[in-house]
């Protein structure tokens, strides 16, 4: 009983971090730029492909690397989703930032244009990453407790991440520029900075992040043309329920939904669950329509 | 079964029927200006609503699957053994002396969409049959077509059964003869009497599970110590494992679908459960899931099907040869391919019984058709419009493909079971 008690505490952080990495990159690209990027889960399902890709170069021609690929797949995840988000943002989103709900449309047919793209390149059908050994199996501090393994990389993926984005927004010249910009558009600009340029990066580092998150989630979910659009709900709700604006409250967001969820998911069925989380997120965005955590700022 | 659903696919549910509708619209009437193909030999037999597509030396087919959309994962496979079925009747003369041409329409994973395409198939092209469908929600979205118009359909999936229509003829297998027979052999081989059931969130799960409890519950006197269903795309399962754990029943048996599927055998196996600790059997994973799925994350766990690719018989041996010339030979064939390629033969064998294209003919002709050639052996077809099969178990291996432990009787048909509503 006791090793199930810990066990569940640990699927519980085990889908905070989950959340928390799936919504880090939008937490970015919406909560700070305001861009509602619907085709972000497309972004993660570059890093899965991604993550396919690297597996099957190292089954056929590089054995040495069916150990390390994985790790080298996060990388070129983060690379290659955020090269394509350098694309997006230049010929599509930077036209429409002062009309945001165009940017919703025109995200949402980007989306199902990179899903078609998915398909036509890769196959409709799911496919499989061969995941190398250590990564699949569990931790047994006990005979009874069973750590995922996957779900420890998750974790510590999702830790320093999360960490690189505070220490870059808050510690770095580059993350001073952003918030400027973000937070005052005209006065960055007339401050010097290139805010065109700043735009640009952030976007392009919300998706390298999302890249990122795509190529971990292979080692605890599907890998298919569609498979990034089963998070894009949940990673709207963290950010949105977190206050848009705030790092803080995503991490905040995301830890009270999925302890929530984890809860009670435990206690009753799992469409029940959803039921109840969700009216409870309803219930305090009713009372807090800006979210958990609001930045406080002059307007 | 079903799929998962998605912002971007409820989004496209509102916005998608629009421009479809147009575009079927603008295709329907540039091709019906063209003209139904030929002139219609003179014993071409009426249709209500017009003649069908059919001269001396052709008849027309539709096919109607998504090739696009969430559902394409699925219904590739369906798509690719109906016109390898065809390509071999063609190859072999043709039905009743015409060769068969494909109309194939894109259902785009939209039910609306079927619906749409179907009238266009038996409307516009005045098809003598209709192949397609996947879920049942997109046959039930065309059922109304097909009765109005008097068209015929081939159903290849397995399903919930609690459904026979004049129009339709189902190739897959219904609920109870993929349930009971799985249940018995895992209660005797297994000494399984405790059972936790666990499905995606939709019909097709929920019939199959009460199914599967009553039979439990009834006859093998056993206990269902959970059921337990989540969302359509739900892709944590930490909290559903440990439950397991916690109830330490003799049997999971597991309904989940799409991305779900996926996602919950990856952390099966995560969380230390494995078939050395844990005896799982499936009704929802056939080779095509495995591809998602990862062999080495299935292995040892049961499935309980008609068909696996490794059948080891003659028939099954010519049929994996010819799919994988045709398509490659990394393809793999799950069971409802195999049952989408019964299809075309099934409804051959119908033609050339009755000796008339007629739709009415065709169905008062086919109970009662055998197919020894069938990939999975021998199927017939019951008065109730399903198939008479087997059942097989599969143990999953590392490869991705099943290892068939068991074979049972042939199995009548019962889509509409008494003591299991």
């Amino acid at each position: 009983m006791m090793a199930i008690w810990v066990m569940q505490a640990f699927t519980g952080l085990s889908n905070f971090s989950v959340l928390l990495l799936m919504a880090l990159g939008l937490a970015i690209i919406f909560g700070q730029m305001g861009v509602i990027n619907m085709a972000h889960g497309e972004f993660l399902t570059i890093g899965a492909y991604t993550t396919y890709g690297l597996s099957q170069v190292s089954d056929r021609w590089a054995p040495w690397l069916s150990k390390s690929y994985f790790l080298l797949a996060v990388v070129v995840a983060f690379a290659l989703a955020g090269l394509v988000g350098l694309a997006v943002e230049y010929f599509m989103v930077r036209h429409l930032y002062r009309r945001p709900l165009d940017t919703l449309l025109a995200t949402w047919g980007l989306s199902l244009i990179m899903q078609q793209a998915f398909r036509s390149a890769f196959g409709a059908r799911e496919v499989s990453a061969t995941l190398p050994a250590w990564l699949m199996g569990s931790v047994k501090p006990t005979a009874t407790i069973d750590i995922p393994i996957n779900g420890l990389v998750v974790m510590g993926l999702t830790t320093v991440l999360t960490a690189l984005v505070f220490v870059g927004l808050f510690r770095t010249r580059l993350g001073i520029d952003v918030r400027a910009t973000m937070q005052n558009r005209s006065m960055a600009s007339a401050a010097g900075i290139n805010t065109g340029r700043i735009d640009r990066f952030t976007f392009a580092f919300g998706c390298g992040l999302a890249g990122i998150a795509g190529a971990a989630f292979t080692t605890i979910g599907s890998t298919g043309p569609t498979s990034g659009s089963l998070y894009i709900v949940d990673t709207f709700l963290v950010v949105v329920f977190g206050g848009a604006q705030s790092l803080l409250g995503t991490i905040g967001s995301a830890f009270t939904i999925a302890q929530t969820q984890a809860a009670t998911e435990f206690f009753m069925t799992g469409s029940m669950a959803k039921v109840v989380t969700l009216s409870a997120v309803i219930l305090v965005l009713m009372v807090r329509p800006q979210g958990l955590f609001a930045l406080k700022m002059r307007r | 079964m079903s799929h998962p659903r998605t912002i971007s696919q409820c989004l496209a549910v509102h916005a998608f029927p629009v421009v479809l509708t147009l575009v079927a619209c603008l295709l329907g009437c540039s091709k019906g200006s063209s003209g139904s193909s030929g002139t219609p030999s003179s014993d071409a037999p009426m249709m209500a609503g017009g003649k069908m597509a059919l001269t001396d030396t052709e008849v027309v087919v539709g096919q109607l699957h998504s090739a696009t959309g969430t559902m394409a994962i699925s219904e590739t496979g369906s798509i690719e053994a109906e016109r390898l079925a065809i390509g071999q009747i063609n190859d072999g003369g043709g039905i009743l002396g015409r060769k068969i041409r494909i109309i194939q329409e894109d259902g785009a994973s939209d039910w609306p969409t079927f619906a749409e395409k179907a009238k266009k198939l038996l409307e516009q092209d005045h098809v003598a049959s209709v192949f397609g469908c996947w879920t049942s929600a997109s046959r039930k979205a065309v059922l109304p077509v097909f009765e109005k118009d008097n068209g015929l359909l081939y159903y290849p999936t397995f399903y919930e059964g609690l459904e026979q229509s004049k129009n339709v003829f189902y190739t897959g297998q219904e609920a109870t003869q993929q349930i009971l027979a799985g249940l018995d052999w895992i209660h005797k081989t297994k000494n399984a009497n405790t059972f936790f059931l666990i499905g995606s969130d939709y019909i097709w799960p929920r019939t199959s599970n009460k199914i599967a409890r009553k039979h439990i519950e009834n006859v093998l006197h056993g206990q269902v110590l959970g059921e337990e269903y989540y969302p359509l795309g739900h892709t944590q399962f930490g909290s559903l494992i440990n439950k397991i754990k916690e109830a330490k029943p003799d049997v999971v048996y597991a309904i989940v679908v799409g991305g779900s599927n996926v996602a919950f055998y990856k952390q099966l196996r995560a969380a230390g459960v494995t078939a050395e600790n844990q005896t799982l059997l499936t009704i929802s994973v056939t080779e095509d899931e495995m591809l998602g799925i990862g062999g080495e994350n299935m292995v040892g766990f049961y499935a309980a099907m008609k068909y696996f690719q490794s059948l080891d018989n003659e028939n099954n041996k010519k049929f994996v040869a010819a799919f994988k010339a045709k398509y490659g030979p990394n393809s793999v064939i799950g069971d409802v391919t195999q049952a989408a390629y019964l299809g075309p033969w099934l409804w051959k064998a119908a033609v050339e019984k009755a000796q008339s294209f007629d739709i009415d003919k065709v169905v008062a002709a086919s109970p009662g058709i055998e197919l020894t050639t069938a990939p999975e052996g021998y199927v017939k077809i019951d008065p109730n419009h399903h198939l008479w099969s087997k059942l097989r178990i599969g143990l999953a291996q590392a490869d991705g493909q099943f290892k068939v432990v068991y074979e049972s009787g042939l199995i009548q048909p019962n889509p509409f079971p008494k003591g299991y509503q």
